[in-house]
């Protein structure tokens, strides 16, 4: 399919589609015709802005964009705390109502309500992060995180003295596993009898239980930890242990943490979103599905520690332009899970996607 | 062996904002009033602890200001219903709903500010050896808290006003008639169980994650409100019942860390077991029948001076 | 001089009515101050959150549907707490109500027919009466105290909840997310007003308060109800069995809760997720309150909160007032409720002589 470029002007086109709205639903108030010269944008966040991890990776992305954009030219506004289900399908409906243009849902969860709500706002445009559905006038977006792991592996790998490393999860869901198994194997192939232990906590959220957990790897062996659930509670615990370090997830966490946090996983939405609202601007947004990485900079790492020597920083920073020029892949062969099974022989890589599909496993020497 | 004792030293830590909260419950209730607020108050304590310790740097002022918040939003339930006698179990829930949001409001500006941990205030070389890290390696907060069940023993059996106390909560009529104010008496518990509480909620940026972020006690007040129902109103098993909780609680956290047997259990099962293990005790309870271990005769029930 | 409060021997009529709306107008007044104190707009803020979703017809579909569980779950409660059984575990029976018709959703996953949504039905009734059971038969056999044990067993509904869900419910094409699959359109419940979200939760509530007004002021039950509630020795000398009726009390606010859970899975959520626990429960304690135990009061009473959760989004959208500022407000109303409270129980004498006021 060509893209067909519109020849409407940014202010015409909104007022069609106002006026489309309008009639479609008669009780419409006029709010919306008072603004019609600014794109109206709109965040559904799960938490807060900030946590100093997801939601505040997507305001900081929301904030890259009205830059960019210009704050005369995009109106956006955020709502948090949204919880998932049909409290969000209100929110959504509200926001569509209130004339956005493209309204942005940034949890897995909101998945069923954007779905419901963009059927009934067909000239408002959906895009749901994390998700693995479309519609005409809904597009999912993710980053690959796992590509980012794969860095922090190398360094565990290479600088852990125990050889055992850890990473905390929330629960076993596909994005965590085929973290789990980037890392993993990056680590091994600094130190090839590297042993991952992982530790579900079982809770979305609660802070003082992931520093237990931290705790009780440490205890056990683990000198590098790293973490995939918001918040520095266990880059903390890392510190008051003087272990050898872990890792931001999300954002920089090093205020946190200075002596152990070794580097970060930093989300980085701000093109995504000028991409997006750009496209609205000019009347040529598309269905789609965007799923990029290192190479596009939605996923960055952060600033090596100073105590990292020299030589990891190259090793990591190899795996890291690697994966960027698709030299290295986060899952090239040869891959064994635990059970023995090849999941890919040499040469072969395994393709992200085929992570959603399946059901978790984990590559050898990781104890989960 | 130095597994066992880290083990020990973080279980220890864990269970310490639950006896704190549970003391001051425990206290409340010996009193006959039963509040749900526990959460709420925690939260008004941690957030105030917190921010108190951010600003002046000294832990010991956030811990002293935890206890006033948490007095302090005790009050609003202390005025309500023993004043105007309004019911206790809506009382205590509306308590933790506005606990929830006073702290995210009032946390805010706090949310990604680190602090430093409540350390031990020990010399570090009584820390090194193992086995003195175990007695010497805590933060003071958890000495503390173990103190203050003794102190809440020696109150409630030894002292004539926790002999009050108990009359009030097993029989308020006749602590009346007696002359005693059984209001007076539950606005004192209520406001201890509110400083209790208050200071339990700053254990969790004092002592196990330092930051703040809203909903951070994670539900440990209702765990807390279970506990002194699991040791059926008495002080020491209080104790013995806390660390059994928070044993439970980082078992399953050190025997997923260690891999084993014990990690084919899920996680939903250890989670449940100290509310399954305290209506078990419930049970147990009640089929004894035994007056001298069961609850205060007067729990929840409102009391209003007739002339 | 000193205060001093007398019961009054029938509660006052006037009180009854009154004490509600004066809470939530002292909640709009105090909550202006306080916002504005905060730099926010007070003024508006209590407008969006309190008229805006009363005044936009578009909110209305929102009303009743957030309403609808509330009602439901408070009208089921507020039987009990006229018999003076405290179940405030209504959250586990909505979860165990919940699940209990998600495992007919999956056990007919293949079959079509009327009769899958009424049976998904009972057993959403049938599941939260079974986890109410536990409380009730304690309290009756053992004289167990059902506070405690009502709400212990709600924390392990949760977990038996992510337990199903991230293990043996898992759907297989939800790409490892914790989710059942999605319910089919006999699985689901019909929508009653074409081109809105109203589904048949809403006239279900009404169904329900009424039901309950007629069984409370009509039938001999909710005679012996109030009387083993206000007048336990008064009952035993009548012969009536506290017991049973403290049993029935608690099976019936199960069973309803249970009933809202199935309503809320079969409706707004449309298959079994993670997040299906959103506390209805407890805000449903707060309904019950708010409606004076009375199954209209409590239709009104569950409108008003749940106008406060629409407008709490409308004035998170439109002034960026924190989400936390809805809960200030559902404490306060609730504050300002029990206080007013004492006037419908009470006489408030003032008395000169202090020695003999409070005490002593």
């Amino acid at each position: 399919m060509t893209q067909k470029k519109s020849n409407l002007s940014h202010t015409r086109r909104n007022i069609l589609k106002i006026g489309g709205a309008a009639a479609a639903l008669p009780l419409l108030g006029g709010r919306a015709f008072a603004q019609m010269s600014k794109v109206k944008a709109a965040f559904v966040l799960i938490g807060t802005p900030d946590d100093n991890g997801w939601n505040f990776g997507h305001d900081l992305g929301r904030l890259d964009m009205l830059a960019a954009l210009g704050e005369e030219n995009v109106e956006t506004t955020v709502v948090t705390n949204v919880a998932e289900g049909p409290d969000s399908e209100r929110v959504f409906r509200e926001l569509a109502q209130q004339g956005n243009d493209i309204i942005f849902g940034t949890s897995f969860g909101y998945g069923d309500a954007m779905l419901k709500v963009a059927k009934q706002f067909p000239d408002v445009k959906f895009e749901w992060a994390t998700g693995f559905k479309t519609a005409s006038n809904l597009s999912i977006y993710n980053a690959k995180f796992h590509e980012g792991r794969a860095v922090l592996g190398t360094i565990a790998g290479a600088m852990s003295e125990t050889g055992v490393g850890a990473y905390l999860g929330s629960f076993p869901i596909p994005e965590v596993f085929m973290g789990v198994n980037a890392f993993h194997l990056a680590a091994q192939k600094q130190n090839p009898d590297f042993v991952t232990k992982v530790v579900y906590i079982g809770s979305w959220f609660d802070p003082a239980k992931e520093a237990d957990a931290a705790r009780a790897l440490i205890d056990q062996g683990v000198d590098v930890i790293t973490q995939h659930t918001d918040g520095p509670a266990a880059l903390q615990v890392a510190e008051e242990r003087g272990i050898i370090g872990g890792f931001g997830q999300g954002a920089d966490m090093s205020a946190f943490a200075p002596k152990a946090h070794l580097t970060a996983i930093i989300d980085i939405w701000g093109p995504y979103y000028i991409k997006a609202v750009k496209s609205i601007m000019d009347g040529n947004w598309k269905e789609g599905s965007s799923w990029e990485g290192l190479a596009a900079g939605e996923v960055v790492i952060g600033p090596y520690n100073p105590k990292i020597p020299a030589e990891v920083v190259a090793a990591a920073e190899a795996v890291r332009l690697g994966i960027i020029d698709e030299s290295i892949h986060p899952y090239d062969g040869l891959i064994v899970d635990t059970e023995g099974v090849v999941r890919a022989e040499v040469g072969d890589v395994i393709d992200d996607g085929e992570f959603w599909a399946a059901e978790a496993w984990y590559a050898k020497g990781i104890e989960a | 062996m130095d597994l066992t004792i880290a083990m020990i030293i973080t279980m220890v830590g864990a269970s310490t904002p639950i006896l704190f909260a549970a003391t001051g419950e425990l206290v409340v209730e010996k009193s006959g009033v039963l509040n749900l607020g526990i959460e709420g108050m925690m939260l008004c304590g941690a957030v105030i602890g917190f921010a108190v310790t951010f600003t002046t740097g000294n832990p010991w002022l956030g811990v002293l200001a935890a206890a006033a918040a948490g007095a302090a939003s005790s009050m609003i339930f202390a005025v309500l219903t023993l004043s105007l006698s309004a019911n206790q179990v809506a009382t205590g829930l509306a308590l933790t709903i506005f606990g929830l949001g006073f702290s995210t409001l009032f946390g805010q500006p706090y949310t990604g500010r680190p602090i430093g941990l409540f350390k031990s205030v020990f010399p570090p070389e009584l820390a090194t050896d193992p086995i003195l890290r175990v007695i010497f390696g805590y933060s003071p907060l958890v000495y503390f808290s173990m103190i203050m069940v003794g102190v809440v023993w020696w109150f409630l059996y030894r002292t004539r006003a926790g002999l009050i106390l108990r009359a009030v909560g097993e029989s308020d009529t006749s602590a009346h008639s007696i002359g005693y104010s059984v209001t007076g008496v539950r606005y004192g518990a209520v406001a201890f169980g509110g400083a209790m509480a208050g200071i339990a909620g700053a254990c969790f940026p004092l002592i196990l994650t330092p930051q703040w972020v809203e909903g951070l006690t994670g539900g440990r007040g209702w765990i807390a409100l279970a506990l002194v129902v699991f040791a059926s109103w008495r002080p020491f098993r209080l104790l013995a019942g806390a660390y059994l909780f928070g044993l439970i609680a980082t078992m399953e956290l050190y025997a997923k860390a260690a891999g084993g047997p014990f990690r084919i259990l899920p996680s939903e099962l250890w989670a449940s077991l100290p509310y399954l293990a305290t209506i078990l005790v419930l049970v147990m309870i009640s089929l004894r029948r035994e007056g001298s271990t069961s609850a205060p005769a007067c729990l929840g029930k409102p009391f209003l001076p007739t002339k | 001089m000193a205060l001093l409060l007398e019961k009054r021997p029938n509660p006052s009529r006037a009180m009854v009515y009154l004490t509600p709306v004066v809470a939530v107008v002292l909640t709009m007044v105090v909550g202006a101050v306080i916002f504005s104190f905060m730099g926010f707009n007070g003024i508006v803020a209590v407008n969006e959150i309190f008229f805006t979703p009363l005044l936009n017809p578009l909110k209305w579909q929102d009303l009743a549907v957030k309403s609808a569980p509330l009602i439901i779950i408070a009208v089921g409660l507020s039987i009990g707490y006229r018999a003076n059984v405290w179940n405030i575990g209504a959250e586990g029976q909505y979860i165990v109500g919940g699940l209990s018709a998600t495992a007919v959703a999956l056990a007919t996953a293949d079959m079509t027919g009327w009769w899958i949504l009424p049976l998904m039905g009972l057993a959403g009734m049938a599941g939260g009466m079974a986890w109410a059971f536990v409380p009730a038969i304690l309290r009756v056999r053992l004289n167990v105290n059902e506070i405690l044990t009502s709400l212990m067993l709600a924390y392990v509904a949760v977990e038996l909840l992510n337990y199903l869900v991230f293990g043996p419910w898992k759907s297989p094409t939800s790409f490892g997310q914790p989710q059942t699959i999605a319910f089919s359109a006999d699985q689901s419940l019909p929508y009653i007003i074409p081109g809105t979200i109203v589904q048949l939760g809403a006239p279900i509530a009404l169904l329900v308060a009424l039901i309950a007004w007629l069984l409370m002021s009509r039938s001999i039950f909710g005679f012996e109800v109030r009387t083993v509630g206000s007048a336990p020795q008064a009952a035993r000398h009548a012969g009536f069995s506290t017991g049973r009726t403290i049993l029935f009390a608690l099976l019936i606010g199960g069973g309803l809760a249970g009933l809202a859970g199935m309503l809320e899975v079969a409706g707004p959520f449309g298959r079994m997720v993670p997040q299906f626990p959103t506390g209805y429960g407890f805000t449903a304690i707060i309904v019950a309150f708010l409606g004076r135990l009375h199954p209209i009061g409590i239709v009104f009473a569950g409108l008003v909160l749940a106008i406060t959760f629409v407008g709490g989004e409308v004035a998170q959208t439109t002034i960026q007032l924190p989400n936390a500022a809805v809960g200030i407000f559902q404490a306060m109303m609730l504050f300002f409720l029990l206080a007013g409270d004492v006037l419908t129980r009470y006489r408030i004498r003032f008395t000169r002589t202090s020695s003999s006021a409070g005490g002593t």
